[in-house]
């Protein structure tokens, strides 16, 4: 029982631990992406479409990657480029993702996975007592999310280009100052965060649910938004904060499947509560302050 | 020679009228190549989307009646962007709107017809209001992102109808469907012309004139806009942003709710899931194409309430609905990136000596 809920647990937070490691990505170099969920819809039909297509989850994920970059140079050629509003851009691709990935997705819609990621049993590591079945027989795309979640967080602490991007994101003048290309950086990286966001979508369409219907992420997307925050902009915060959200789907369906006369409407807003607490949570600590000092400001190099 | 962005430090009118055209028009050019994908004509999709929006007078009239929710959703985001507040709770305060409203109606019908209408309106436009004020408490106290509390208030306002309508509303005749019975006639919102056309038109028009007056010639409406400027500056000023931010979520919600009442009464009927149809998220884009001006949103509310009843015409040929969904997203998309032209000025430098001179004396 405990097994097959942690089980759960991890498959149902995979989703939004790949959106919150990308939106925290975008967001340290100082770009606030909040139209991630659309980015996660277009992910999860353009994974599940290709997939579905040449029977190979693995071109899925590709595929699910690309569009992922497409949307995020996209995104980065408004709010970088354009110098748009980015709250109101990421409310429009929103807007747009939920449109889009419904008029690509029409010829799918309700058609289960043909090729879903499967299960795979780690020898040794699944045998760990109590924990060891649940953590280490699940899909490839959970075990890529957990070696995700430490590369990343080497990656911004530990790393020369780390810096960079963190610079950007506190300071881009003197990071122009330094020689760092800003707006390069803030493209390239609003390109692989999306992409990484859009893999949390496909994960959805290709291994948790699997199948495809309009809306598949139901909120998601906005609740990694506030997960960032939640976190401290900290990666490894983030897995377990994913994780809760996680742990509250395995609750609601386990408590579904046991029977209750709680009506399953309020089950169902119980992450979106949780999502409020936890920003009220995050404010009272003043966890990592308020985020990368430029978010949402566009760079203008000869502005003062 | 190389391309040079400047900062225009005053906007050409020619521009704030041309730019938002030829975003639409880019757009449109762009959704006209899917369409063209899904193997349908683009010109002849767009010809339908054209009739089915003005074609006959009941095409017109449905275009206004699916422009109301538009307009009245898109003055409450317009209003709350003054002060720089981003309420894209719009969708559920159409909702708990539409359910207050529907409480009234259905508990008490025997009220006279004026106070029962009134009535409604004024039950809508408070918890549509009152809901936003909640969601936004986080933002005014403690500074949290109001664009997240309030988009999560809209996923537990979507399951609290759902609750409603499939529990303890449900009607009692047709059990099997997830809506509560139809209301009595009364409580019906007069129609005109003998068209769907209800009472939320002029409702929608008085808030118009009502959202300009107190933005354009109150001190209320002034000391908004110096918040939207600067905080600081407002707070130094003396202003009481806690209250000022308040009534401004109240006022943006509250239209919203008067979105979903007026839908429910004017169009449905009855109370069910699923009423309020994106018109939240969709009055930010009559706001970016309006910039913000209460009667210019009237005006984009129009024109976008046309788009999704063409959009809903084109299906009879094939092209899926959601085309309506892509060009809003898009067409904000340009408009957006539009704004951009209004801001800077881009040109080509030809002359490489002058500008350098004029760099080092910089």
């Amino acid at each position: 029982m405990f097994s097959a809920l942690l089980h759960t647990m991890v498959t149902a937070g995979t989703p939004i631990v790949f959106a919150a490691l990308g939106e925290l990505i975008t967001e340290r170099v100082g770009i606030l992406n909040l139209g991630l969920e659309g980015v996660m819809l277009i992910g999860s039909i353009a994974g599940f479409a290709t997939a579905s297509q040449f029977s190979n989850h693995w071109i899925g994920l590709v595929a699910a990657i690309i569009a992922g970059a497409l949307t995020g140079l996209f995104f980065a050629l408004l709010c970088v480029g354009f110098k748009v509003d980015q709250v109101v851009a990421g409310i429009a691709l929103t807007t747009f993702g939920i449109g889009f990935s419904a008029f690509i997705g029409k010829p799918w819609l309700g058609k289960p996975m043909s090729v879903p990621f499967e299960d795979i049993r780690l020898p040794l590591l699944a045998d760990i007592p109590v924990i060891g079945e649940p953590l280490f027989n699940q899909d490839a795309l959970v075990y890529i999310s957990y070696l995700l979640v430490p590369i990343i967080w080497y990656f911004i602490y530990r790393t020369r280009p780390g810096l960079h991007l963190r610079s950007v994101g506190e300071n881009p003048r003197a990071a122009d100052t330094m020689g760092i290309n800003v707006t390069r950086m803030r493209y390239v990286y609003t390109m692989i965060g999306c992409s990484i966001a859009a893999i949390g979508g496909a994960y959805l369409t290709m291994a948790f649910v699997p199948t495809w219907f309009e809306e598949i992420t139901v909120g998601r997307g906005w609740i990694a938004v506030s997960l960032v925050i939640f976190s401290g902009w900290n990666p490894l915060v983030v897995i377990g904060g994913a994780y809760l959200f996680g742990g509250l789907d395995a609750a609601t369906l386990y408590i579904q499947a046991v029977g209750t006369d709680v009506p399953p409407h309020f089950l169902g807003m119980a992450p979106y509560i949780l999502t409020i607490l936890a920003l009220l949570f995050a404010a009272r600590k003043r966890q990592g302050g308020l985020g990368p000092a430029s978010l949402t400001i566009p760079y203008d190099s000869e502005g003062r | 020679m190389r391309v040079k962005i400047e900062k225009r430090l005053d906007i050409p009118r020619s521009l704030v009228i041309l730019l938002p055209l030829v975003a639409v028009l880019i757009a449109f050019a762009i959704s006209g190549v899917l369409i063209a994908i899904t193997g349908a004509n683009p010109f002849i999709a767009y010809a339908m989307m054209w009739k089915g929006a003005f074609g006959t007078t009941y095409s017109l009239s449905e275009t206004i009646v699916r422009s109301i929710p538009l307009m009245l959703a898109g003055l409450g985001v317009g209003i709350a962007a003054y002060a720089k507040l981003w309420n894209i709770g719009g969708e559920g305060q159409i909702v708990m709107g539409a359910f207050a409203a529907s409480g009234l109606a259905l508990f008490y019908p025997d009220l006279p017809r004026p106070v029962l209408i009134g009535g409604m309106m004024m039950l809508g436009f408070l918890a549509g209001g009152l809901w936003a004020v909640i969601a936004a408490l986080p933002r005014i106290y403690m500074g949290i992102n109001e664009i997240i509390t309030t988009m999560m208030f809209n996923f537990i306002a979507g399951f609290w109808v759902k609750y409603i309508v499939q529990g303890p509303w449900r009607d009692p005749v047709l059990v099997a469907f997830p809506f509560t019975a139809q209301f009595d006639k009364v409580a019906w919102l007069p129609k005109y012309f003998g068209t769907r056309i209800h009472l939320g038109l002029v409702v929608a028009l008085i808030s118009a004139l009502i959202v300009t007056l107190l933005l354009f010639r109150s001190k209320w409406g002034f000391e908004l806009r110096v918040i939207g400027g600067s905080l600081k500056a407002a707070d130094y000023a003396g202003i009481n942003v806690k209250r000022s931010l308040m009534l401004a979520m109240l006022l943006s919600g509250g239209l919203a709710g008067l979105a979903g009442m007026t839908e429910v009464t004017g169009i449905l009927h009855r109370l069910q899931d699923g009423i309020a149809a994106g018109a939240g998220f969709s009055a930010f884009i009559l706001v970016a194409l309006a910039n913000g001006n209460p009667f210019g949103i009237i005006v984009t509310g129009f024109l976008l309430g046309a788009l999704l009843t063409g959009g809903t015409t084109a299906q009879t040929m094939g092209v899926p609905p959601q085309i309506a969904d892509i060009l809003q997203g898009l067409i904000l998309f340009f408009a957006l990136a539009s704004t951009f032209f209004t801001r800077y000025r881009v040109w080509i430098d030809r002359s490489e000596a002058v500008s350098a001179t004029v760099k080092s004396g910089d």
